[in-house]
């Protein structure tokens, strides 16, 4: 009997990637590359880092003011949209359930795992620790992002905001770095992406379909 | 009157009867010619965000918008964080749209400032006539829009205060300069009328240096370094936008801190 309604469940029950978080998802994707394309065209005209310079190609905007363009107005989308990500996960408890719980013990598991290859992406709907960790890690970057930016852009009307960061050129620099850590995310999320298509396949369509939460099993990440 | 660049005597119109069949194909060539290469074009500038562009067109809207969102932000009580004296970089920064051997040096003398707009006393000033007027000192952060910073030390009247005393509309919307390089700016009258807003004449309490606007220079706390014209020779109050040096190359008018 509880098979049967477990089946039944299963077969229109939520999808792992519901409508909104795939909409979000792919504004979000498009506003990053449009803030790094035209933060990296932005840097170039007083570095940071002595001999780093981004080449034309990686640059969004043929100079500065083309740049800055991009910049000042790719942020509304990217904070409003993120905004609204952050409003979905927590209201639809999406975080808790994704995100939560992350164990020492598994963060080890998970390494170990990855380092004989033996990592296991059968079941999409589970994150695995590290990728939980990665995923919140880049959702903080993300928060600091628009709050090194709104001190570098308004440091006078904001000046407590560059206070938190010691000097203004504190502030450009922790918006350089958290660039960084959200740019080295990407590169690992991308490449996985790649590595195992179903995912990506499953941003686009909703992925499978989930039990409902209490036939889940509570230790379905574990090995069986 | 007569055009200077029409021919003197005009060709027999007869020639383009005689001439109608080619003349026309010649036409519908080059049309069909031009339509082609235009939708080529299109396709090579996908990327131009120049101010033609259907790209180009919604940045600079998204931009004017900020505009809006950047003086609803502004804080016309909030002052910009000051520094000690020995903070101050020595000399300052240079910045222009040209490197600082092309500097043209302005004659104090015979310099005037010139007042326009929406003013109740228009006469011209001398360097000895704004001397006597009130001056106020501010240690404040010059921030590039490139991105550098340095700590400035600059004195001079407090732009409310000669805008009081010229008899400005101070409910006008826009207090415009221009200077003696050729680099028109122009700032709303919220910032204007902010404490930390100078007609610079010196800088640690050194008379202004050439490079560095001599003898007159706007240095406001609250906007980014290059809304802060030098060499001013006249300043205008007035209701009417008037885009600046850099502001008509696509940066951000606004620009505030």
């Amino acid at each position: 009997m509880t098979v049967t309604i477990s089946q039944s469940f299963a077969s229109d029950g939520p999808r792992l990637h519901p409508w909104p978080v795939r909409i979000m998802h792919w504004i979000n994707a498009v506003a990053m590359i449009v803030m790094i394309g035209s933060g990296w065209g932005i840097y170039n005209d007083s570095v940071i880092f002595g001999s780093l310079y981004f080449p034309q190609p990686v640059r969004l905007g043929s100079w500065a003011a083309e740049s800055l363009l991009w910049h000042f107005a790719g942020m509304w989308v990217l904070a409003l949209n993120g905004l609204a990500y952050l409003v979905y996960g927590f209201v639809t408890g999406r975080f808790r359930e994704r995100l939560l719980p992350i164990r020492i013990a598994d963060v080890i598991r998970t390494v170990r795992e990855t380092l004989r290859f033996q990592i296991s992406h059968d079941d999409l709907t589970v994150y695995n620790a590290v990728q939980k960790i990665l995923y919140l890690v880049v959702m903080v970057a993300g928060v600091m992002q628009v709050i090194t930016g709104l001190a570098v852009w308004k440091p006078v009307q904001f000046s407590w905001l560059v206070d938190l960061f010691g000097t203004f050129q504190g502030a450009r620099l922790a918006h350089f770095l958290g660039m960084a850590v959200i740019v080295c995310f990407l590169l690992v999320h991308v490449t996985l992406a790649l590595l195992v298509p179903r995912t990506l396949w499953a941003m686009l369509s909703g992925g499978p379909r989930l039990a409902p939460p209490r036939l889940r099993n509570p230790h379905a990440g574990e090995p069986r | 009157m007569r055009s200077l660049f029409r021919p003197g005597s005009r060709p027999d119109p007869h020639i383009l009867d005689d001439h109608r069949p080619e003349i026309r194909s010649l036409e519908r060539r080059g049309l069909l010619r031009g339509g082609l290469s235009l939708g080529a074009l299109t396709m090579l500038t996908g990327c131009d965000v120049g101010e033609s562009s259907a790209v180009g067109k919604a940045l600079r809207a998204v931009s004017s918008l900020n505009d809006g969102v950047q003086a609803a932000l502004f804080d016309p009580n909030r002052l910009a964080p000051e520094y000690p004296e020995s903070r101050v970089l020595k000399p300052p920064r240079f910045n222009a749209y040209y490197p600082i051997e092309e500097i043209r040096p302005v004659d104090g003398e015979a310099w005037r400032l010139e007042v326009a707009g929406l003013v109740e006393n228009k006469r011209s000033w001398t360097r000895q006539d704004l001397a006597a007027l009130p001056e106020k000192e501010i240690i404040i952060r010059h921030i590039c829009v490139e991105g550098w910073d340095y700590i400035g030390q600059w004195s001079g009247v407090p732009l409310r205060t000669f805008l009081e005393r010229i008899g400005a509309d101070l409910k006008a919307r826009y207090v415009s300069f221009k200077t003696a390089d050729d680099y028109p700016s122009s700032i709303d009258m919220a910032t204007a009328l902010h404490p930390q807003t100078l007609l610079a004449t010196r800088y640690a309490r050194e008379t202004l240096p050439d490079p560095f606007g001599y003898p007159l220079r706007l240095r406001t706390a609250t906007k980014l370094g290059f809304k802060n014209p030098k060499w001013i020779t006249a300043i205008e109050v007035g209701n009417v936008y008037q885009a600046g040096y850099w502001e008509s190359r696509g940066f951000n008018w606004f620009s505030g801190l």
